[in-house]
């Protein structure tokens, strides 16, 4: 499978790896060009030498998704840190370029949920977080009930 | 009407006050706290503190009972999720939005959301129009009917001065609908002979500019060079 992932932070670097681990080809795009030292932590090569591409640029930027590998993707993650980013360029590889599988990551889960009805694929990890803390809580209660 | 204006920068501050002052009622948001706090001072009530992508903040604006929500931020990422939304979630009539990068102005469109406004543009076509040398002016973009209006005014070095409507060999796609002369307008016939000085109209195909700028330009004529 080509997988694009565009915003190369924590998330998206991990991600990246595993894909790449897994067998995958993996194509990576970011307007940082020092966030490509964030994909090799951990790697025994370098990322390219292990078969991943990288793509400096605006996940916004026709141009660079073109030239990260958009047209032939089967999957694609937006992990950038803009909520509003993630969401655009989501939908921008769903409609425009039909991607067949679309994932975005959105920390707001307002948006988030709105968006998941909408039919876009969305991971809140706020929401994650949330749902862990309040089970966190409750089972602390209950034990102390005891 | 009940407008809502996401930005409360020099556009939407200028923006909201003008739609203040045609009687309409207005909230602007602006989520940078200092720039709310001046502009706090003249419209009071009139603005809202927060994120304008956060749902709730709209909401908190009333974005249920508006009638028109303009998003005039500098990010058009933010001004496309909060046109989309207010458009698809709360069924607001009409939006707005402005586009920063005219490169952005496709995933506006991929969105469906129009009309949008584009300073760079703007500027653009003023330049076309003020400085004649620029060639060719855009007068109108029918963008649905994929179809757009330009004006050229003819210079003594056009290739096709002298020469009869007739014999040009106009692009696939374009038509002469007028020309100006003298301050006086009329449609063209196939013996009309074009002179310098002339100003013409043409209707054409989007993107055929760049052909007819050849055809009526200094010296080139390529494209009607086939006249033999």
């Amino acid at each position: 499978m080509f997988i694009l992932i565009v915003g190369c932070g924590r998330v998206g670097s991990s991600v990246a790896r595993a894909m790449l681990r897994e067998g995958h080809e993996v194509s990576c795009l970011d307007e940082d060009p020092e966030s490509h030292a964030r994909l090799e932590v951990g790697l025994e090569k370098g990322w390219e030498d292990l078969g991943g591409h990288f793509t400096v640029g605006a996940g916004l930027e026709t141009d660079a998704l073109v030239a990260a590998g958009i047209e032939k993707a089967d999957a694609f993650i937006a992990s950038t840190d803009g909520d509003n980013t993630n969401i655009v360029i989501a939908q921008i590889a769903q409609r425009r370029y039909e991607v067949p599988t679309v994932i975005a990551r959105i920390l707001d889960p307002l948006r988030a949920e709105w968006y998941q009805r909408q039919g876009v694929h969305t991971i809140c990890p706020t929401r994650v977080a949330i749902d862990m803390l309040e089970s966190a809580v409750r089972e602390g209660a209950q034990r102390e009930a005891i | 009407m009940y407008i809502i204006v996401v930005g409360a920068g020099k556009v939407g501050w200028n923006l909201t006050r003008e739609l203040l002052e045609k009687g309409h009622e207005v909230t602007a948001i602006e989520s940078n706290r200092r720039r709310y706090l001046m502009v706090e001072q003249e419209l009071e009530h009139n603005i809202s503190y927060g994120d304008a992508s956060e749902l709730w903040v709209l909401e908190r604006a009333g974005i249920q009972r508006a009638d028109m929500v303009i998003a005039v931020t500098g990010d058009d990422e933010d001004n496309m999720l909060i046109c989309q939304v207010a458009r698809e979630k709360y069924d607001v009539g009409q939006v707005i939005a402005r586009v920063n990068n005219p490169r952005n102005r496709e995933h506006f469109d991929l969105l469906g959301i129009k009309p949008v406004v584009s300073a760079t543009d703007l500027i653009l076509r003023l330049i076309e129009h003020e400085v004649p040398e620029y060639g060719l002016v855009h007068l109108l973009d029918l963008k649905e009917e994929q179809l757009e209006i330009i004006e050229m005014l003819l210079g003594q070095d056009s290739s096709v001065t002298g020469r009869r409507v007739g014999d040009l060999q106009m692009p696939e796609g374009s038509l002469l609908i007028s020309v100006l002369r003298d301050g006086k307008g009329f449609v063209p016939g196939p013996d009309t002979v074009l002179e310098a000085g002339d100003e013409i109209l043409a209707v054409l195909d989007p993107g055929r500019e760049d052909e007819l700028k050849v055809l009526f330009g200094p010296g080139g004529g390529n494209g009607a060079g086939a006249d033999g």
